[in-house]
């Protein structure tokens, strides 16, 4: 017979206030096998651990309970202070009677104290029967993945290497920097986003750690924390990039051109190009689809002025694999579908466009080489409205959250504009001004006053083109009145939505998503930089809308976490896992389907299936499923589950 | 076919000719409307408190009267459409309010009435190619425009009449019989509705707007589904005048008085009389009578 021990916590009045604390310790201190019984304020507390230490040492305890809040909260806490007196720490576990008994049951104190009881005496049948267990050791790759080459990834995958670690980058454009290269000037200081960027970028390229992958897609994924094992569709360039000098003359020669989608329709790119002037790789790709050689087998224009002789029409598309240790998900953002947004006029009307659309115009080398100009006719609006939380912050039809960033670039943008049109004017529909960061609200306050915004707060009920001119209906919910505008051009504010491709990249990689296709971490508070699945991390717009500097810290925070994880050759894993009994398994493979973790595999000489340690979960699925009642989960057992449950009926 | 047919007040004073021509369309169309007996005013609105039952009884009375005859209620005006659709809902979904409401009334109804307008019955259960079909005289070369208002249309989620920022019905209907549908901006636009009793300046400003929208893109003939509608945008034509110097009248017609044209009924039968703007010298130059 084992000598255990009891420890019951008040939570201060959490669960005292509920339970009768003092006469649950006092019985189940009679439990024969129980040899010590103690109830304490805060359990958890130093002086509370210590009852237990003491108790350990003192009475010789060889398995303890302690009844306190879920085993999410303190089960660590408890465990290391067992372990600490020389126990193994799977001899303690948590019987917890506060989110399960005093909280639910605030209104009958008599009967929590009954159902406190019984959890704790069915926790003391599970202890009877426990294990002593060793944390399972793996050796781990000590490398990362970066997947996504935005202003997420790229600090990531930076401060790994700096950090001494290999890093591979997957970018599925050809080029780095993601959406930041579409900018112009960026708020709160309105320095150029490109300059920095494409710093940061050539440095990536240059990096002896980083093995960068552009115009390359993650396909596929296997493997757990400490040993993925990926594999990567690098898509056909056309163009031998290891030859390519950048020169750019089949750039000159192409003569296929199309309306670029990086220009948000307002330019062009040739059929062979970069993704924008400058781009860091400075290598040229060929688009298949808008290609003439692709399309009847004529051209080859490029292939003939190409002076290294790097263009191959014949080239595949090439998938190699890649072992990293942990991986970071940072695929960004994308504008929310403005042709679905009918009542804005976008995609009717050609002066409605959208911020990004507007921060190319702005950028010098973008499509009208910086300057603001109407779509339709080429001149100047004197009059522009912009229209914020557009599809986001609208549960009922669109988007339900706040995208964070547009009141700040609206500002921005208008900003620009006023100091490019002094004698213009724009208006700006709002609904609330959110301008949280360092710097911002000043930033705002200051535009505002000196440039002579017009901020109307309220919705816009329709646009439509009347006379030349897009005429704006809304309300002005300040002075209560209708407003009506006959705008030169409109700029809509569009909501932030994840990435496309995200969710099913998502479930490949086992992390999961939120409704919204935003990608979820382990704990909004505690763990916001981990996803639920070990090895997985997240940073960037994937996660939630944010701005650049947002973004940065949060990729930095990632880039520690891991270098952290990644500090030892060695992982230790919880133990409480799948086990099987050789003597009855059958080999009828059943466990082997029904493991969502590919755990489970069959081991054909011997005709049994086996658990792969690493990359069991415990989560039973297979013991339910097992016909042969041949597995078992270690520290909860057929009979541990059996004997607690006799304990409630 | 037969669907039970609710005109309410104005159909039966202001709005006469919207019911006649209905009614004689229905039977060259091959159904019949079938006036509930008894019937009374459907409130006019539909209550914004949510705990307002007492207004959403006369919808209430009127649903679980017509359950007692069929199963298909229809409406033209569109006020009363919105009123007695959003009520069925509203009693179909929510059990607590449909406890109330049946108790109080001594009635069982359950929500399970089918509420069409007009333009609906035309688009599901006859169907435009039929109507094209009927066709007398196509109105070939006449462009209307289609002024659909809010009523038919919001809240989108509780009417589901069709796409809630560009509906198309309307459009498909006038096409069938052969006209132009004009696309102007203000199709959705509120007319003013209650605003002409108490603010008649608002309802003014509203009419104005919408006609001179629908004229500037083109439009000789603005069709309408509400008398609600009408009188703001037709009946009240001599006060937008008086306001607007630069305002031109236009024929204001009820879809059914076109289709009645359409459809060759005699033109005296379709109560042209009680239009503003007489639209026999528009409708006689395009030779449709
Ligand atoms: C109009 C506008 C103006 C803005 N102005 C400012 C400003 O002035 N100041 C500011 O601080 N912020 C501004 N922002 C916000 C800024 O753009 C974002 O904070 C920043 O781009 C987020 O970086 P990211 O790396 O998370 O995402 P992204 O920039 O979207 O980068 C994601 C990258 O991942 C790649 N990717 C996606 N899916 C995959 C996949 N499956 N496999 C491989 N790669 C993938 C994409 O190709 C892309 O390169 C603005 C945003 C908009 C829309
Ligand atoms: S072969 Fe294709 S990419 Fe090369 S120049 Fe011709 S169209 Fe452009
Ligand atoms: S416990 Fe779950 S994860 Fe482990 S082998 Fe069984 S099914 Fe797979």
């Amino acid at each position: 017979m084992k000598r255990l021990g009891v420890f019951i916590c008040h939570c201060g009045v959490n669960i005292a206030g509920t339970v009768d604390v003092k006469s649950v310790a006092e019985k189940t201190g009679r439990v024969e096998d129980v040899a010590h019984s103690a109830d304490y304020i805060y359990m958890c507390s130093e002086p509370g651990q210590q009852i237990i230490r003491e108790a350990i040492r003192e009475r010789g305890l060889e398995g303890v309970v302690v009844a306190c809040c879920s085993p999410s909260m303190h089960e660590n806490t408890f465990r290391k202070a067992v372990k600490s007196e020389g126990m193994n720490p799977y001899l303690c576990e948590i019987a917890n009677i506060r989110e399960q008994c005093s909280w639910v049951h605030q209104k009958e104190k008599t009967k929590a104290t009954e159902k406190a009881e019984e959890i704790i005496l069915a926790t003391l049948e599970k202890v009877r029967e426990n294990e002593k267990l060793e944390a399972i050791s793996v050796s781990i790759n000590r490398s990362a993945g970066v997947i996504g080459g935005g202003i997420a990834g790229m600090t990531a995958a930076l401060d790994l290497a700096e950090g001494g670690y290999e890093v591979l980058l997957i970018e599925k454009e050809q080029a780095l920097g993601g959406h930041m290269t579409q900018l112009s000037k960026t708020f709160p200081d309105l320095h150029p986003a490109l300059p920095d960027l494409l710093a940061k970028a050539r440095e990536i390229e240059r990096h002896p750690k980083i093995d960068l992958h552009c115009y390359s897609e993650m396909e596929d994924v296997k493997g757990y924390v400490g040993n993925f094992e990926l594999t990567i569709r690098k898509k056909a360039t056309s163009v031998d990039w290891g030859r390519c000098n950048g020169c750019g003359l089949c750039i000159r020669d192409c003569p296929v051109e199309y309306v670029s989608p990086f220009e948000r329709g307002l330019g062009v790119r040739k059929a062979i190009d970069l993704l924008y002037p400058g781009s860091v790789p400075q290598k040229p790709v060929i688009r298949r689809d808008h290609c003439r050689y692709f399309h009847d087998g004529s051209c080859r224009k490029c292939e003939e002025v190409c002076p290294e002789k790097a263009i191959r029409f014949d080239q595949q598309d090439e998938r190699i694999g890649k072992k990293v240790g942990a991986i970071v998900v940072a695929t960004g953002f994308e504008l929310y579908p403005t042709e679905q947004l009918g009542e804005y006029g976008y995609g009717e009307i050609p002066d409605v466009i959208d911020g990004l659309a507007l921060e190319r115009m702005f950028s010098v080398d973008g499509p009208t080489q910086g300057r603001i100009i109407r779509p339709s006719d080429g001149t100047v609006p004197k009059e522009i409205v912009f229209i914020q939380c557009v599809a986001s912050r609208d549960p009922d039809r669109y988007m339900p959250y706040c995208s964070r960033i547009c009141c700040m670039y609206t500002a921005k943008q208008a900003k620009i504009y006023k100091e490019q049109v002094p004698d213009g004017q724009p208006y700006i529909f709002y609904m609330d001004i959110r301008a949280d960061a360092k710097g911002y609200e000043e930033f705002l306050q200051k535009t505002i006053e000196e440039k002579g915004l017009l901020y109307l707060r309220g919705r816009v009920s329709r646009v439509f083109q009347d006379d030349g001119k897009v005429r704006i209906l809304g309300v002005d919910t300040l002075t209560g009145k209708m407003v009506e505008v006959a705008a030169d051009m409109v700029v809509l504010a569009t909501a932030i939505v994840p990435s496309q491709g995200v969710k099913d990249l998502a479930s490949k990689l086992r992390a999961t998503v939120d409704r919204h296709g935003f990608l979820t971490e382990a704990h909004i508070k505690l763990y916001p930089v981990e996803s639920s699945t070990k090895g997985i991390y997240l940073a960037g717009c994937g996660q939630s809308p944010k701005d650049i500097s947002d973004t940065v810290s949060q990729a930095s925070a990632t880039a520690s976490k891991i270098q952290a994880l990644l500090s030892t050759d060695q992982l230790l894993q919880d133990p409480l896992i799948a086990f099987v009994d050789e003597n009855i398994c059958s080999g009828c493979g059943i466990c082997v389907e029904v493991c969502p973790y590919e755990a489970r595999e069959m081991n054909s000489r011997r005709g049994i299936s086996v658990v792969h340690s690493a990359l069991c979960q415990g989560c039973g699925a297979c013991i339910a499923a097992c016909p042969n009642f041949a597995c078992e989960l270690r520290n909860s057992s057929s009979v541990q589950t059996l004997r607690m449950l006799e304990t409630f009926v | 076919m037969d669907y039970l047919y609710f005109p309410g007040c104005t159909l039966y004073t202001k709005a006469k000719n919207f019911d006649q021509t209905a009614r004689d369309c229905s039977l060259l169309l091959g159904f019949q409307l079938k006036e509930l007996p008894n019937w009374t005013c459907c409130g006019a609105t539909f209550p914004l408190a949510t705990d307002n039952i007492m207004a959403l009884l006369p919808p209430s009375r009127i649903l679980a009267r017509a359950r007692e005859e069929g199963t298909t209620l229809t409406t033209l005006c569109s006020v009363c459409f919105n009123v007695i659709k959003r009520t069925n809902r509203l009693i179909r979904n929510d059990g607590d309010k449909r406890d109330t409401i049946n108790n109080f009334m001594e009635t069982n109804y359950q929500g399970d009435l089918r509420v069409l307008h007009y333009l609906e019955i035309l688009k599901q259960d006859v169907g435009f190619p039929r109507i094209q079909e009927k066709m007398k005289k196509p109105l070939t070369g006449l462009k209307a425009a289609p002024y659909y208002g809010c009523m038919l249309l919001r809240p989108f989620e509780e009417m589901e009449f069709d796409d809630k920022e560009k509906p198309t019905l309307f459009e498909g209907f006038l096409e069938a019989m052969g006209a132009e549908a004009i696309d102007f901006p203000y199709k959705i636009e509120c007319c003013g509705s209650f605003q002409s009793v108490g603010s008649p300046e608002v309802a003014t400003e509203c009419g104005y707007k919408i006609l001179g929208s629908a004229v500037k893109n083109g439009a000789e003939v603005v069709v309408s589904t509400c008398p609600l509608c009408t009188f703001n945008i037709d009946h009240k034509q001599a006060d937008i005048k008086q306001k607007y110097l630069d305002f031109k009248p236009i024929p204001v017609l009820y879809f059914t008085q076109l289709l009645g044209i359409a459809m060759g009924l005699d033109y005296q039968t379709l109560g042209f009389g009680q239009n503003f703007v007489d639209p026999l010298p528009l409708l006689k130059g395009k030779g449709f009578i």
